[in-house]
């Protein structure tokens, strides 16, 4: 049993010090037994098992015999404070004042009487706009939903987005909806969307990938590069040793011949920006996996090398998603995820199955990879 | 007619709308509305209109607020400035309404009213405020009871988060909230103060599944496991006969056959046993994790920038975690003071591993190698010996005498 009023003790005294200082600051998060529900303090780490009553709501059980149920709603990640603060409302009727998020941008409510349940449900699908519970599996029946896309900042907040992320999001999951809101899909299935190569949200290791991409060398504004960028760190940034210096100038050129269109250049030198609105767009990588059940983890690899940009909803990427979805629904066995399923059919049958085109564009010849990390062990699935 | 034609289609279908967020923090903030018409013109120009960086900060903090500004100022005057600010999210995002109410009214005072809730590496993120706001802010922040901390960004130790492990899940090898608070405590100053080569996180999941997405999203991934035995309760594997098909499901997807089903009883070679969780997930009533319960720390994850994707490499097989984690603690020491004295200007710790070789690693981390760290040997005999693993030959003292200095000699 966890001594919580020791390690409340620890966190004020570790406060107090910080306030001895002429300036508070670097006293990290509240400590988290101060945000715990009493349920979940009473149980914490003595939970016995868990069972999906429907989609979106989780019944946990703990060796004392206490119960938490908690009810899963989806979110766009971008929220106002005033749904925020709607959120804590009917947190407060029904959760005595406490609530979380998951990983995965979803909200939770946790509730220890079943009779809370539906009208929590409710109360939620009452909110403008309406908030949606689901997205969650159930592995004992071997019944899975599809769980909230994560994603990165796109056009709303970010410098380097070759696509947008909220709009392409909500294009997508709009049309995947009754994956969502029912557990008919045969495995878990992650999907995850980043804005640009730079992956802040590494979406490197999803069973479906939406990736922003550009596909034009950087178009150089030399008056930049001269007022804001150190030339040798802008040559050194490029992995494939396609920025030159021009010295005479003071400023860089680029070999278009070696340029990839990482972006790695611009994110170094603002003096690089390479947006082009036509040529910009979006790549489809499938079968990356992080649990490490049944098989070891795995990278994704692309299958759709280029997708337009179409907003506001981006119908052909919402078309390739769903596409790769359904031919992997339609034939995947019990559990298997996209990974374990191309495993077992062969990438040839995949293209085939998935009615994808396959291109030179999707055959690897990007050699600055380590030949050597395919050597190292990438899993903890060993025998002791 | 509507401003916003094209993002007024994303409001339309059952999944809930950002762009009704955005509208709704309209209702109060001129920023908010902004953000809108801006967003609009990205819509149609299919670019983004936010210009690169800019540095801002709070007394005493390097990291934690990120400069935006837009390129269209004049005709978007509310979000000329667009300055992002990190807070430190309870660890495994438990909030109180307390907490979080307050934090709202800070933010509808001094910001946007818009937030990403959360951002990728986990921060509670308020998205969107002008430069004099950032002090009053974190001031604001800094009063609030039980006060609310800036989180990382650039160079430095970025927020570390955990699952929701033993907070709920019966399936929790290690105290996930624990190790990733106490974490977050001990490193404040590096938190705080961008001073390394690169970006650096820490993410705990307290089993193989992963549930963070550890091992692929950060430098350095705490993944909870186990030594013994699975635990088997038979009389729950009866029940679950009744309603699965144990063989098809549970027995033949080990990915070892370790396990066999005669109809009334489980068995399991645990010494075949990967700790896969598949047959966990499958039966939480019946099976559970064994009681030598400790953590697998994977080193180097990274997004493909600039060597190719990574998924993090196995370097501490396993470690007990016990408060105060010191295991830990001097691993992270050692491992940043290496990366910090011989990293490259935005090179991952990833990277330095392969530059340097995975050999470098182990007696910086002063770590035994062993089996549990490759997929297989090397598949090349071009192997590096130290002058101390030579037999001191005739050979040898030639070249000694020559003046030849050998690999490992001073
Ligand atoms: S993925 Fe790239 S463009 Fe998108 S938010 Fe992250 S850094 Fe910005
Ligand atoms: S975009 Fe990438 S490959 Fe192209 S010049 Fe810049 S750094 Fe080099
Ligand atoms: S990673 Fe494991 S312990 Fe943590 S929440 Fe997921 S299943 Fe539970
Ligand atoms: S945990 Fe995985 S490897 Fe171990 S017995 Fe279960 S299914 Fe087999």
């Amino acid at each position: 049993m966890v001594d919580w009023e020791e390690r409340q003790k620890e966190y004020w005294d570790f406060i107090a010090k910080r306030r001895e200082k002429d300036y508070f600051s670097d006293f990290g998060p509240p400590h988290y037994s101060l945000m715990l529900p009493p349920v979940v303090k009473d149980n914490y780490g003595k939970w016995k098992y868990h069972e999906v009553v429907k989609c979106g709501v989780l019944k946990h059980v703990s060796e004392s015999g206490d119960v938490v149920y908690s009810i899963r709603a989806v979110t766009p990640r971008l929220l106002s404070i005033q749904t925020i603060r709607d959120f804590c409302d009917i947190a407060d009727k029904y959760c005595d004042g406490y609530i979380r998020w998951t990983t995965r941008n979803n909200v939770e409510f946790l509730v220890t009487d079943e009779s809370k349940i539906d009208p929590l449900i409710n109360d939620l699908k009452a909110m403008k706009p309406a908030y949606p519970v689901g997205g969650t599996h159930d592995a004992v029946t071997g019944k899975y939903a599809l769980s909230n896309i994560v994603h990165t900042q796109g056009w709303v907040h970010c410098h380097t987005p070759a696509i947008d992320a909220s709009g392409i999001v909500k294009a997508v999951m709009d049309e995947l909806f009754e994956y969502f809101e029912e557990m008919k899909l045969p495995a878990l299935c992650r999907i995850s969307l980043a804005c640009c190569a730079n992956m802040c949200g590494a979406v490197h290791a999803s069973d479906i990938a939406i990736v922003g991409i550009h596909r034009a060398p950087p178009l150089i504004d030399d008056d930049g590069v001269r007022r804001m960028c150190e030339l040798p760190s802008t040559v050194a940034s490029c992995p494939n040793a396609a920025i030159k210096m021009k010295p005479k100038e003071k400023t860089v050129e680029v070999d278009s011949e070696k340029c990839m269109f990482c972006g790695n250049c611009y994110t170094m030198c603002p003096g690089m920006p390479m947006f082009d609105p036509e040529n910009d767009g979006t790549a489809i990588m499938v079968a990356g996996k992080i649990s490490a059940a049944r098989s070891d983890p795995a990278l994704s690899k692309v299958v759709v090398p280029w997708i337009p940009n179409e907003p506001p909803r981006w119908p052909k990427v919402v078309d390739a998603v769903k596409k790769i979805l359904e031919a992997w629904a339609s034939d995947a066995k019990k559990h298997e995820r996209i990974a374990e399923w191309v495993e077992r059919i062969g990438w040839e049958k995949f293209f085939e199955k998935t009615g994808l085109e396959f291109t030179q564009h999707l055959i690897n010849d990007y050699n600055r990879t380590p030949y050597i990390y395919a050597q190292l062990r990438a899993s903890t699935n060993f025998r002791w | 007619m509507s401003e916003t034609p094209m993002l007024d289609e994303l409001e339309k279908g059952p999944f809930p709308s950002f762009v009704t967020e955005i509208k709704k923090a309209g209702e109060t903030k001129e920023a908010a509305r902004d953000l809108l018409r801006l967003l609009e013109r990205s819509y149609k120009d299919k670019k983004t209109h936010w210009k690169h960086g800019g540095i801002v900060a709070v007394k005493g903090y390097g990291g934690g607020v990120i400069g935006r500004y837009c390129d269209l100022p004049d005709e978007f005057p509310a979000v000329a400035h667009f300055h992002t600010v990190r807070i430190n999210q309870p660890t495994s995002k438990f909030y109180t309404t307390k907490s979080l109410r307050a934090i709202c009214d800070i933010w509808e005072k001094r910001g946007s009213g818009i937030t990403n809730f959360h951002g990728s590496t986990g921060d509670f993120v308020l998205l969107g405020t002008f430069t004099e706001e950032l002090q009053p802010l974190r001031d604001d922040l800094a009063e609030l009871d039980p006060p609310f901390d800036i989180g990382g960004s650039g160079s430095d130790l970025r927020t570390p988060s955990a699952c929701i492990g033993p907070a709920r899940c019966e399936w929790a090898c290690y105290d996930t909230l624990d190790v990733c608070y106490e974490m977050t405590k001990e490193y404040q100053m590096p938190l705080h103060r961008p001073m390394w080569p690169y970006k650096f996180k820490i993410k705990c999941s307290g089993c193989p599944n992963d549930c963070v997405a550890a091992k692929a999203r950060s430098d350095f991934a705490i993944i909870g496991t186990w030594r013994d035995d699975i635990k088997i309760d038979q009389n729950e594997v009866k029940e679950y006969a009744k309603i699965m098909d144990i063989q098809a499901e549970v027995v033949d997807l080990c990915p070892t056959g370790c396990m066999s089903w005669d109809g009334s009883t489980l068995s399991i070679d645990n010494a075949n046993c990967v700790r896969c969780m598949h047959c966990i997930n499958k039966m939480p009533k019946a099976l559970a994790p064994g009681d030598d319960r400790g953590a697998t720390v994977l080193i180097g994850a990274k997004a493909p920038m600039l060597d190719g994707s990574t998924i993090g490499w196995v370097f501490l097989p396993f470690v007990k975690l016990e408060r105060p984690y010191d295991e830990l603690k001097e691993t992270l020491d050692n491992l940043w003071e290496w990366w910090d004295e011989e990293g490259k200007f935005r090179e991952r710790v990833g990277e330095l591993i392969w530059r340097k070789g995975v050999r470098e690693v182990l007696k910086v981390l002063d770590i035994e190698p062993s089996p549990y760290m490759v997929s297989s040997p090397r598949n090349n005999p071009f192997m590096f010996f130290d002058k101390s693993e030579l037999i001191h030959s005739d050979y040898i003292k030639e070249l000694e005498r020559r003046g030849i200095k050998l690999k490992g000699e001073e």
